[in-house]
């Protein structure tokens, strides 16, 4: 089984702090981290190719200090991975990103599955892995939280809904995204440190993929950020209840009417 | 489509709303959005219609008018019963090319999230997620489209210049459903699936829900929320009968569904969800900011801790201090019979 997982690096939530001014939190200057959800999604990458075999490769589109997000991905099991990387791809919107991954995918070849993550945390769209499945033309299964029955030709998966969750057969070629729940992944050992240090990781552009110049990039993109600009700020001045807990409750409970809410 | 010449826009009309069916019946966020199309359609001078897709829904289309729909498009077809991505994609790329609307906007839902990404790149597309606020540039009709990024640390205006329709998801709960018109009525268009959408498409085995599993977070009006200092399972039984007193859902943070305490649908927060609701109230939650980042856009955001000093309880508009343990049933004691 060829198992091609889809990670995006973005900034670490753990570094940001909250601005006393906005009460927003405030993410510049941050380092950069493998997205959350991607974890889950090496992860079961991992462990399917541990039991059925095959291979994991891991791919991102991104700037060159994406190689970190990739190599920690190979720390934790996966066989290889390639960055794809060229100032053409700059200013994609999810529509260009799912492009190039489709197509970096078609170069790979041969590929069973695709596993993303639900979604990135920084733009937080979960729109790449529809989207690649869309360019492929490949069924699809989002929100996924657990795998069972995979054989050579399909598998079963559990998808989350609002209303409870679904069990469907998919057949392969296809995309997941998986959400946390799915597995729990794994730590990098020393080992696995070491072998994504030496590991080569070949960076790939628009002619090794063979894409379309007016679908990749700022042009390619369908959509267009005209600003950006902070929230509303909340309001700064916290309202502080304390005292006996049946005074609390009472006073809570004014509160709440006052604003119409009980 | 992508549009190569700036008249070709006047080809495409109307506001489409995807209408969003749970267990065969149209959701609330389904009247939102129609109450969020109705004023940009007249401005446009042109009318809301609303896909209706599933299964056994044709009787669902009257409530529809009601709300402000001028048309609505009903694909009933049995093999529409559970979401089946590929399918429900393949007959709404149809429908598009065939009616040609100017903008589709659905709810930010599972089902939206997955169905109109597909159908974005289908019809090449701009897709614009989860937007909390639409406007229109009386300039050339383009849909200004307003979504938090960074989780609520950034808006950003989005806008297609060029491709068209334009496409959205947004948030339920955030814009407001209209009062329904019980007078007013519309037309409707039967359209079918056809044999060929149900090529390559997966196969549904078995479709689960109870009130165990129902969790809708995001279309909770409140949600009571527990974190680590609820100390156990039994913690969020308390919180599950203020939820039921006051008509809210509950979440969690991290580290209550990780500790097993409670299931991981209900995890509010980075790697759980994201939740814009009018009331939050968070029982013993520390606030790291992992949580933070998924609450911090709800209205009204209550804190009730021991500690006076956690940053949730510094980013509350009220904060409560004192033991949730006294506190929650005090609560439920105050509020009287609804």
């Amino acid at each position: 089984m060829r198992i091609v997982v889809c990670v995006k690096q973005v900034p670490a939530t753990n570094d940001a702090r909250i601005d006393p001014e906005t009460k927003r939190i405030v993410r510049e200057g941050v380092k950069a981290i493998l997205n959350p959800f991607d974890t889950y999604a090496v992860e079961e990458a991992v462990l399917l190719r541990n039991r059925f075999g095959g291979e994991v490769i891991v791919i991102s589109m991104g700037p060159e200090k994406a190689l970190a997000s990739l190599r920690e991905a190979i720390s934790v099991g996966a066989d290889r991975a390639i960055l794809l990387s060229n100032r053409a791809f700059g200013g994609s919107d999810t529509w260009a990103t799912s492009y190039v991954l489709a197509r970096a995918i078609q170069k790979i070849g041969q590929v069973d599955l695709v596993i993303c993550g639900k979604q990135a945390v920084d733009g937080d769209t979960a729109q790449v892995g529809p989207g690649i499945a869309a360019h492929l033309d490949w069924l699809q299964a989002t929100n996924v939280n657990h795998v069972e029955d995979v054989t050579d030709r399909d598998m079963k998966v559990t998808r989350m809904h609002e209303d409870g969750y679904d069990v469907c057969e998919l057949a392969f070629p296809a995309v997941l995204t998986v959400v946390k729940g799915i597995n729990i992944p794994r730590v990098p050992t020393l080992r696995g440190r070491l072998a994504s240090l030496k590991s080569e990781i070949p960076v790939w552009g628009p002619a090794d993929i063979g894409t379309d110049i007016d679908k990749i990039g700022l042009e390619g993109s369908p959509t267009r950020v005209v600003k950006t600009e902070p929230p509303k700020p909340r309001s700064t001045a916290t309202k502080k209840i304390s005292g006996a807990a049946v005074d609390c409750a009472i006073e809570l409970v004014r509160e709440l009417r006052l604003r119409s809410i009980l | 489509m992508r549009l190569r010449q700036e008249y070709e826009k006047a080809e495409y009309k109307n506001i489409w709303v995807v209408a969003e069916i749970l267990s065969g019946k149209v959701q609330p966020v389904t009247h939102e959005l129609i109450g969020a199309a109705r004023p940009l359609a007249d401005q446009r001078n042109s009318q809301v219609w609303v896909v209706l897709m599933g299964s056994g829904v044709t009787s669902q289309a009257g409530s529809l008018f009601t709300f402000g729909a001028d048309k609505v498009i009903i694909v009933d077809d049995e093999r529409l019963s559970g979401f089946v991505d590929e399918l429900e994609s393949k007959v709404l790329v149809r429908l598009i090319e065939k009616y040609k609307p100017e903008t589709v906007i659905c709810g930010a839902t599972t089902r939206g999230r997955a169905l109109i990404p597909r159908v974005a790149v289908m019809t090449n597309c701009g897709l614009t997620a989860d937007c909390t606020g639409l406007g229109i540039d009386p300039e050339n009709g383009d849909l200004l489209q307003t979504r938090p990024a960074f989780g609520g640390n950034i808006m950003a205006t989005i806008r297609c210049p060029s491709h068209r329709p334009q496409m959205s998801t947004v948030r339920p709960r955030v814009m407001k459903a209209p009062e329904p018109d019980l007078n007013r009525t519309g037309e409707t268009i039967q359209e079918a699936v056809e044999d060929s959408d149900t090529a390559k498409i997966k196969r549904i085995i078995e479709i689960f829900h109870s009130d165990e599993t129902v969790v809708n977070l995001a279309d909770a009006r409140i949600i009571i929320s527990g974190g680590r200092g609820m100390k156990g399972p039994a913690g969020f039984d308390m919180l599950r009968k203020l939820a039921a007193k006051v008509g809210g859902a509950v979440g969690a943070s991290r580290a209550a569904v990780d500790a097993g305490w409670i299931p991981y649908a209900h995890q509010v927060g980075q790697t759980g969800q994201t939740v814009q609701t009018k009331v939050y109230i968070a029982c013993a939650i520390s606030g790291q900011i992992q949580h933070l980042v998924g609450m911090q856009s709800c209205d009204l955001i209550i804190a009730i801790d021991k500690n006076p000093d956690t940053p949730m309880m510094q980013m509350a508009d009220i904060a409560v201090q004192g033991d949730v343990f006294e506190i929650v049933p005090e609560i439920i004691a105050q509020i009287p019979k609804l």
